[in-house]
């Protein structure tokens, strides 16, 4: 086999100007590739993680139908204590789980004694909710980090708009699920700083303030944040999860609760699909370089060694030798390509890493480019070319081993 | 003892419908050791047997065995497994694989062919080239050969692999006299050494008084037959 490489690696070079050029049309190809995956990639991994760990979590969990009315927030869809603990006795069960934070999701008004605006708030536990969504106090701007009873963060727009500053006083007015109206006076614990996607722009108070203002006997939930210890499991803990709660059904037989991944829950995934697509697209582009390249390299190839593969055919060369030889020129040719693809890749990664480029997303500024890229996705780049090369070279080489040894001799 | 034996082998080619009849059913015997040539004008049918012989073809019609084998309805895998073990070649340009130096295109087909480990590889090879004068020139590529050079590598390639037959279309058309003639000197030489069969086809007449045992073919047929009365006949 090595004997057989090494007379494939002598073919390829036998005409450099073109192996060079082929070579170096694969190796753009993958440098060009890999590039996009892992721009995309880590900004894509970057505004995920954003998303999930600023405000929404990895997944939520609802009373079945809360998600479709979650625009008016409505109170009355809210999880009794009762199924609240039956959730919780499934999460505690679950060791892929992190942490998890209830929260009371209401809309009220926001006063600052002078002016008047409305609010979307979430009552939440302090600590519960710093588990869950460990990003929430990088956003916070000023004031303490704590979230204390008694207090209110409020997002940044909201505070400039209003002209509250930490330490200033507010009421917060809200109706409760029967219909009465009850307000707090609440001290601006922090300023927080808004996140892209819907609830990057709520305030924050204690989930005791939250029960107090909306006149709750107990806590009743309207979602529950759940952060899972291992993100890339996130698909395989959710159908855990979905299963163990899908068994809970009310009266009518319905189930009560709903989960969902964030990728239902912010219109980011959207953005990410996007660039999944594309980055489809530009693997289909890489496909096709490799295949026209390869392909015109190895047809030419056979056409000018006609009456060489009509000699190692009558000398005794079985077809399927010839045929390997002719698979193992495309398949080095691909393999060469990769190999210097990869390495330029991770080369120019590291260099982007080093440049720092900022970027802006959405209201968030001053973002790190940070590309990455994941050893599996290198390695699939390159079995795409390796692979793509080997199905170029496949019809070329079929040619070859198919030949006739006597017209082959005689071609001049 | 033969090692060929054709009973009225004949083939016939189709040209846009129309047959040609290049062989018209043919019957010879060559024996072990012998140097036997074929000869005739182009056209007679001399490459075409020579062709049918290697098993690079099969006869349209009659039965010809090869080192005991009917080879006559060979498949295409079965005819090159064939051809590796029994046959060598020679062809008239010679057909040396380009990349390779005059040692590596000796050994291919031990590593292609044979699939003979390298040490065995080695001996054999370096063997050969020695029998034809090589030892020397083993680091040259083909272009950096002279005509008899490159020639004497083909008959190095042909015989390495052990055969026990060596075809020759042709051998010496592209040598001056004095190569060509020094080119069949080291045949005989190393049929006599090796007992291997040296089979040629050619229509040089300075070199026909080489063959032993002397085939005419004219348009298909074989008109005479038996030994050479030539100058090379011994």
């Amino acid at each position: 086999m090595a004997n057989l490489v090494k007379i494939a690696a002598r073919n390829l070079f036998r005409y450099k100007r073109r192996t060079l050029l082929t070579l170096s049309l694969i190796v753009l190809g993958v440098l060009f590739v890999t590039g996009f995956v892992a721009v995309t990639g880590s900004f894509k991994g970057m505004m995920i993680g954003q998303i999930t760990d600023s405000f929404v979590g990895h997944m939520q969990i609802h009373r079945k139908g809360y998600l479709a009315a979650i625009d008016t927030l409505p109170l009355t869809m809210n999880l009794k204590p009762q199924a609240v603990k039956k959730v919780e006795a499934v999460l505690e069960e679950m060791p892929e789980i992190e942490a998890y934070s209830k929260r009371i999701k209401f809309g009220g008004m926001f006063s600052n004694f002078t002016e008047t605006t409305n609010i979307r708030l979430n009552g939440v536990d302090p600590e519960e909710e710093a588990k869950t969504v460990p990003l929430l106090l990088s956003r916070v701007l000023g004031g303490d980090k704590i979230l204390k009873k008694g207090e209110i963060f409020v997002p940044e727009l909201l505070a400039k708009g209003m002209k509250v500053k930490v330490g200033d006083m507010v009421v917060v007015i809200a109706t409760n699920r029967d219909g009465s109206v009850n307000g707090k006076q609440l001290r601006v614990g922090a300023i927080l700083e808004s996140a892209t996607g819907p609830g990057g722009r709520d305030g924050y108070v204690h989930m005791d303030d939250a029960v107090d203002i909306l006149r709750m006997e107990h806590p009743e939930i309207s979602e529950i944040a759940v952060r899972v210890k291992d993100f890339t499991k996130l698909h395989e803990v959710f159908a855990v999860l979905s299963g163990s709660l899908s068994g809970e059904v009310n009266k009518e037989g319905k189930p009560v609760f709903d989960v969902h991944t964030w990728e239902k829950l912010s219109p980011f995934y959207n953005i990410a699909r996007m660039i999944d697509m594309m980055t489809l697209f530009v693997k289909i582009m890489l496909v096709a370089i490799v295949l026209i390249s390869i392909m015109n390299v190895m047809v030419m190839a056979v056409y000018e060694r006609v009456r060489e593969i009509g000699t190692i055919a009558a000398i005794g060369t079985l077809p399927r030798k010839i045929l390997a030889m002719f698979l193992l020129e495309g398949f080095l040719m691909g393999a060469i390509g990769a190999i210097i693809g990869s390495l330029l890749s991770v080369a120019g990664i590291t260099a982007l890493n080093a440049a720092q480029i900022p970027f802006d997303f959405g209201r968030q500024t001053g973002l790190i480019l940070a590309p990455t890229i994941d050893p599996a996705a290198l390695l699939t780049v390159s079995g795409i070319v390796i692979g793509v090369a080997v199905l170029a070279s496949l019809q070329p080489a079929l040619k070859a081993a198919r030949m006739d040894p006597i017209e082959a001799l005689g071609h001049v | 003892m033969e090692v060929i034996t054709g009973q009225d082998v004949a083939k016939v080619y189709h040209n846009g419908g129309v047959p040609i009849e290049a062989l018209k059913g043919v019957s010879f015997s060559i024996e072990k050791g012998a140097f036997v040539s074929f000869v005739g004008p182009s056209g007679s049918g001399k490459t075409t047997l020579l062709n049918l012989i290697g098993c690079l073809d099969k006869p349209s019609r009659g039965r010809l065995t090869v080192a005991g084998t009917d080879v006559s309805q060979l498949g295409r895998t079965d005819a090159a497994l064939f051809r590796g073990a029994h046959i060598g070649f020679i062809f008239q340009s010679f057909n040396l694989i380009p990349i390779l130096t005059a040692y590596e295109n000796v050994e291919y087909p031990l590593i292609v062919v044979q699939n003979i480990p390298g040490s065995r590889r080695k001996k054999q090879v370096a063997g050969l080239l020695a029998a034809v004068g090589m030892s020397d020139q083993q680091g040259k590529r083909p272009d950096q050969l002279s005509g008899g050079q490159k020639q004497r590598v083909a008959i190095a390639r042909a015989l390495v692999t052990h055969p026990q037959l060596v075809l020759a279309d042709e051998p010496t058309a592209n040598l001056d006299h004095d190569t060509a003639m020094g080119i069949l000197r080291l045949m005989k030489k190393i049929r006599d050494e090796l007992e291997t069969t040296f089979v040629f086809s050619t229509h040089d007449h300075r070199i026909i008084g080489e063959a032993e045992v002397l085939y005419r073919i004219e348009d298909g047929t074989l008109k005479t037959d038996g030994s050479n009365g030539g100058p090379g006949n011994g």
